[in-house]
């Protein structure tokens, strides 16, 4: 698994990954998609595996890096995190933010390291069953990842199915893949190859934050000192040993599922761990239990979203939106063939997944401190050399000022969603999957000579279709079970 | 994370037109019934190459579904109404005005100047008044940016005042 790895390039690759990840995670707005999407031009230069070792390294340690805010200024770096401020905060409030810390990269690591071992088990199992999968497969399929992002996404299922639909709606912006009719151009003959992935996530990430951080100039972050990480105790372990296998577990499922990956994970992971706990009286007010809880499942959603991504092409989570379109501007088509062609290629994945989480763990350990200090940079500094960064990445990708404007379009799109209860997510992976959802529907019916209902005459997508409706009465269910 | 809540009776006092609520579904509403229109003028092809579907009907069922959902939406919002914590601060508009003053400098004058330029009214807006830290946001930062990928990615940047004698040194 690791001979892939074995070369000093990709070493560096790894560790830069790694670092770069800490530091993004760390910073309160910017995490592993905005942080993955303004990279992403920058792995032009690299071979398709130093490109998508560098993103998955970014991946997993930005996932982790949100901890080390959420412990020290009870601000979350990640979403993923802000389920590890409601004990991580109170506990180093009490004076024990290196046991918080400690808690937190340890529980990280093992959930990690675990959702990289179901990855290379499962993803290979998952490619075996694609194999059967046609088009009306795959068009369900596709169906049932959008339907679960509504349903069990954060937010309102219907505001997430309106972004969905409205991602798959600008996937089908300029000349139609099939017929080469032109679609929304409106004239504009830039727009006939249709709308970048990179212009939109860096808009709907990076430009739409910059926007909501100009609404946030008074906050005021109560900083927690730090010493030193400490590592758990002998009693700190016994306490949370099952926490962080159960969460580990939660994890892993909820990232293989097309969700919002490490979020959904650790909101799910924490409130488990609370319910199993023997004190759920000390939730809320410094328990390790629950930092294990929340740290354990979002890192182990990691592996978990990259199983669908790399068996399927189907994207996990957000983050995992972004490594898929790594993949393919590299020319490497995610899928079954991709398992049985390329090996060593996903070995490389695979090692370098596991690799990085050792290293977060080594950087978090000695160096939590030095990245906390990140965080003092202000954001009156920091938000004008992201936009000057994303900018020029958004232009370099074809040269066109065209991009750019589109990226200040949804910056402001994306803030506008974000303010009224809408999440951009449903929106990329709607953008991602729009051209599968229209293609496999219109070969579907190529091969059904357009009778829609020979779709039911096949199991897998009756199956897919089910699941859907209950994806999408699932939050209906859980109003009323509340 | 969403800063919408939902409490029980908020933001009901106002007339329908003025709240959140109708005002977000009528321009998601208006706009989809604008795209729905413009799928009308979408070419048609022949039957023999027609792909399962005209080029036009699926985004069509799209905009339709959309249309239908922001009902439900709006619908539901009528028992349980949307709650905007505060209104949007001074320097939110100012920020956004930067990114009009950029897209017209750049268009006019300079991709470089345009980036400058935004960075430092921004840092300023956002309550910077350190000169060094203004020079090293708008001035020294875009330098490195732009050497960074003219030289490792290869890139260039269209031609401007500024630009231009770079280019030529």
């Amino acid at each position: 698994m690791f001979a892939p790895l074995l070369s000093s390039k990709l070493m560096i690759v790894l560790i830069f990954g790694t670092l770069f990840g800490l530091i993004l995670g760390v910073l309160p707005g910017l995490g592993p998609t905005t942080g993955g999407a303004l990279i992403l031009p920058f792995t032009m230069t690299l071979d398709p595996l130093s490109a998508i070792v560098l993103l998955t390294a970014i991946y997993c340690s930005a996932t982790y890096g949100g901890a080390i805010t959420a412990v020290l200024i009870n601000t979350p770096g990640t979403p993923a995190a802000a389920a590890t401020c409601l004990d991580g905060y109170p506990l180093a409030q009490k004076g024990e933010a290196g046991r918080a810390l400690g808690m937190a990269t340890v529980s990280s690591t093992i959930g990690g390291i675990f959702s990289v071992i179901v990855l290379v088990f499962f993803a290979p199992l998952l490619a075996q069953l694609a194999y059967e999968f046609g088009q009306p497969e795959y068009f369900a399929l596709a169906i049932f990842g959008l339907t679960m992002l509504a349903s069990i996404g954060e937010g309102s299922p219907i505001k997430n199915l309106i972004a969905g639909a409205f991602g798959i709606l600008i996937s089908t912006i300029g000349k139609d893949f099939m017929t080469s009719i032109e679609r929304f151009t409106f004239g504009v003959n830039e727009l006939s190859e249709g709308i970048g992935f990179i212009p939109v996530v860096v808009g709907l990430f990076a430009i739409s934050e910059m926007l909501t951080q100009s609404t946030l100039l008074n906050q005021v972050f109560k900083r927690v000192a730090l010493k030193a990480v400490k590592l758990p105790t002998l009693f700190d372990y016994k306490k949370t040993w099952k926490t962080i296998i159960r969460s580990s577990g939660i994890g892993s499922f909820i990232g293989v599922l097309p969700a919002e990956g490490g979020t959904v994970a650790s909101l799910i992971g924490y409130s488990e761990a609370k319910r199993w706990s023997k004190n759920p009286e000390e939730f809320g007010k410094g328990s390790v239990e629950g930092i294990a809880g929340a740290e354990a499942a979002n890192n182990a959603a990691t592996g978990g979203a990259m199983v669908p991504t790399l068996a399927l092409g189907i994207p996990g989570s957000a983050t995992t939106a972004v490594i898929l379109t790594g993949l393919i501007i590299h020319g490497v088509r995610p899928g079954p063939d991709l398992f049985r062609e390329q090996p060593e290629f996903l070995y490389g994945i695979f090692g370098s997944m596991l690799i990085a989480n050792i290293l977060f763990f080594i950087f978090g350990f000695f160096g939590a401190k030095i990245f906390a200090r990140i965080t003092l940079v202000p954001n009156k500094l920091l938000w004008p050399m992201i936009f000057a960064v994303s900018v020029c990445g958004t232009y370099s990708l074809s040269q066109s000022m065209l991009d750019v404007w589109i990226m200040l379009f949804f910056g402001v799109i994306g803030f506008f969603m974000r303010r009224y209860g809408f999440s951009v997510v449903p929106v990329i992976i709607g953008l991602i999957l729009g051209e599968l959802v229209e293609g496999t529907l219109r070969q579907s019916l190529v091969i059904f000579e357009g009778n829609w209902l020979l779709f039911l005459t096949r199991p897998i997508v009756v199956t897919f279709f089910i699941l859907s409706l209950i994806a999408l009465a699932f939050p209906l269910l859980r109003k009323k079970k509340k | 994370m969403s800063n919408v809540q939902k409490p029980k009776g908020a933001n009901k006092s106002l007339p329908f037109f003025f709240r959140d609520e109708f005002k977000v579904s009528f321009i998601i509403i208006f706009i989809s019934i604008i795209l729905l229109i413009t799928t009308f003028t979408f070419d048609i092809v022949p039957p023999i190459l027609n792909r399962g579907i005209q080029p036009a009907t699926f985004p069509k069922g799209l905009l339709v579904l959309i249309i239908f959902l922001t009902f439900i939406v709006y619908y539901l919002s009528l028992n349980k109404p949307w709650k905007i914590q505060k209104k949007l601060p001074q320097s939110f508009f100012l920020t956004l005005l930067s990114f009009i003053v950029f897209i017209v400098i750049s268009k006019t004058l300079d991709f470089f100047l345009a980036i400058s330029l935004l960075s430092v009214f921004v840092s300023y807006c956002w309550g910077e008044r350190r000169i060094i830290y203004l020079i090293l946001v708008s001035i020294i930062f875009p330098i490195i940016v732009f050497v960074f990928f003219e030289t490792i990615l290869g890139l260039r940047f269209p031609p401007g005042i500024i630009t231009n004698i770079y280019y030529q040194v």
